[in-house]
């Protein structure tokens, strides 16, 4: 009997605490809760956008929608004039992306390769690009564009991107630098022996390898971007509109569109359809290719310092 | 020609780096000291292409110190925000990252739950979510970013609200951070516990001198990210303000900039309070 006890006791708790079987319900429920926290607004999300405006005045129809109302849908993509701006969200952000990564991945291999002098302090200044705050150059960058004519254009974003100072270029650097550091230089040396250039090197050797530093770094290259409007919003002017501006301006832009009767205003759910329409592309690729964005973290050697 | 050896190391690295050298210069070095310039003058706008600049010394400073009390209420905000978010998100994703690390089945969907915000957290979205009230505290503030509880309660009560108000915010700024800390986690050996256990250490003592211990360097990385993140957030009202009063033809581009120049100096300071906190020991060498 005692022996029994004891048994249930064990396996109740465990030979340390943490392989006991309270342990693991308590761990399983902790995080079914936060999970639940972090999924509520999107859950929240999709069932207001399906409410018609008699569901969302009736006081006894709570998160559930009554019936599926997917008008809001249609006067959502409507108003955002979805797919047209989704072709000048992706020239704002696909390009940038592509071209921050290729030149984070050739400036992170010229650091991590060559002993050239000076490199330490350079390395410090791609650093403190990251800290310095953009609103300190942007301004005179702004001024600089005007005077350039780069304003207004997807030129404007593409241009600091080719240079190396876009969005967080600093630690798209140092994911490259990072990466390149472990590769053996026997593997370059190796190259170098049967007759192949520094910039052959890079091109058949190093790219290559880095196939799965690219592939995180321009997800997120292009999550960044897609999702970043203060900057967008100064240099494109409101010229290029992109999806996340036209959240920013949707109420007014619906009611230039549908009239702005006192029925047909833009409601709760008709914007949280809005809203779930721009974060569906994301969430599709998220989906897809979730392990390059959670492993590249990982792998792509942010985290070994 | 032939080239020594360091000659070509020099000439390749540069090669390399090069576009970025001339892009630091250009479009960061040269613009980070025009806007201090601009910050010390009245700057207007000559016709289509020109600019006039009016050296007014310090009194763009002067004026935002004793006159600007948006700007002093904002970064009272920001503080406030950074004060608050910043523990609470690194201990919210360190607790995380704790059970994350724990043999567990469904863990890559766990995971990819607490990172998806990272995906999908632009301003105008989380503006629209706070704007539903679809965080799950009703009495949530209306902004990111909002001091409103800040202005109309005693100090310690405020942080206490303006915290759970937002604890939405908080789990879904956490993304990056958690998987920092458990890739960090993820490489310490576990055979470090089971010799601690053996010395007769319980696993709360294990995980105040081995694990917490770890995880600091990756601290001080979270922090600075957190930092970063809190202060170009594109809700932010500092930042907004900036933009806005770039605009404004009484103040224009000099105020403006003297508004940066000040912000980024407090940005300095927190990042500095950061690194001083969680800056990594010199180990002693010698025994």
């Amino acid at each position: 009997m005692k022996n029994k006890s004891s048994k249930i006791k064990k396996q109740l708790l465990g030979l340390r605490f943490v392989d006991g079987l309270i342990f693991k319900i308590i761990l399983y429920a902790l995080l079914i809760i936060v999970s639940f926290v972090y999924l509520f607004p999107l859950l929240h999300m999709l069932s207001y956008s399906f409410k018609s405006l008699e569901d969302l005045l009736n006081p006894m129809i709570g998160q559930v929608p009554s019936k599926l109302y997917f008008k809001n849908f249609t006067d959502a993509y409507r108003t955002l004039a979805y797919f047209k701006t989704m072709g000048s969200s992706l020239s704002v952000t696909l390009l940038p992306a592509l071209i921050q990564t290729f030149i984070a991945s050739l400036v992170g291999y010229g650091f991590a390769r060559f002993e050239f002098k000076g490199k330490k302090i350079w390395l410090l200044l791609v650093v403190m690009t990251y800290i310095i705050p953009p609103q300190v150059v942007m301004i005179p960058r702004y001024v600089l564009f005007h005077q350039l004519r780069l304003l207004n254009s997807w030129l404007a974003i593409v241009v600091p991107a080719t240079f190396g100072q876009g969005l967080n270029s600093a630690i798209f650097i140092l994911i490259f630098y990072q990466f390149f550091k472990q590769i053996p230089k026997a593997l370059d040396e190796a190259a170098q022996i049967d007759g192949a250039g520094r910039i052959y090197i890079y091109f058949k050797v190093a790219i290559p390898l880095s196939i799965p530093s690219f592939i995180t770094s321009f997800l997120f290259s292009f999550v960044w971007y897609w999702n970043e409007t203060y900057l967008a919003g100064l240099f494109l002017g409101g010229k290029v509109k992109t999806l996340q501006m036209r959240l920013q301006s949707f109420v007014s832009e619906y009611n230039a569109i549908f009239g702005g009767a006192a029925a047909d205003f833009a409601n709760e759910a008709i914007r949280m359809a809005a809203t779930l329409l721009i974060i569906l592309p994301m969430l599709i690729i998220y989906f897809i290719l979730q392990r390059w964005f959670i492993e590249g973290i990982d792998k792509a050697g942010i985290t070994g310092e | 020609m032939k080239l020594t050896k360091q000659g070509r190391e020099n000439l390749f690295g540069y090669l390399f780096i090069g576009i970025w050298i001339i892009g630091f210069l250009w479009l960061t070095a040269y613009p980070f000291l025009m806007s201090f310039v601009y910050s010390l003058n009245k700057v207007t706008i000559t016709g289509s292409e020109g600019i006039r600049l009016e050296a007014v010394g310090f009194k763009n400073y002067l004026n935002i110190i004793t006159t600007d009390f948006d700007f002093i209420n904002n970064l009272k905000g920001f503080l406030l925000d950074v004060v608050v978010f910043l523990p609470t998100i690194l201990i919210v994703s360190i607790i995380i990252a704790l059970m994350l690390n724990q043999k567990l089945k469904l863990k890559g969907f766990f995971r990819s739950v607490f990172f998806f915000p990272v995906i999908i957290s632009s301003g105008p979205i989380i503006n629209e979510l706070l704007k539903q009230g679809a965080s799950i505290t009703p009495e949530f503030s209306g902004g990111v970013f909002s001091n409103a509880f800040f202005e109309a309660s005693p100090l310690l009560s405020s942080a206490f609200f303006h915290l759970f108000s937002q604890m939405v915010i908080v789990l879904w700024f956490s993304g990056v951070q958690i998987v920092l800390f458990l890739a960090a986690l993820q490489k310490l050996d576990k055979e470090i516990y089971e010799a601690a256990e053996i010395d007769g250490a319980n696993i709360w003592e294990s995980f105040w001198k081995i694990t917490l211990p770890t995880l600091k360097p990756m601290m001080l990385v979270a922090s600075v990210y957190t930092i970063v993140f809190l202060a170009t957030f594109s809700n932010n009202k500092i930042i907004v303000q900036i933009q806005r009063v770039m605009f404004d033809t009484q103040k224009g581009y000099g105020y403006s900039s003297a508004l940066a120049w000040l912000y980024f100096i407090v940005v300095s300071l927190i990042l500095l309070i950061a690194f001083l906190l969680f800056k990594p020991k010199r180990e002693r060498r010698k025994r």
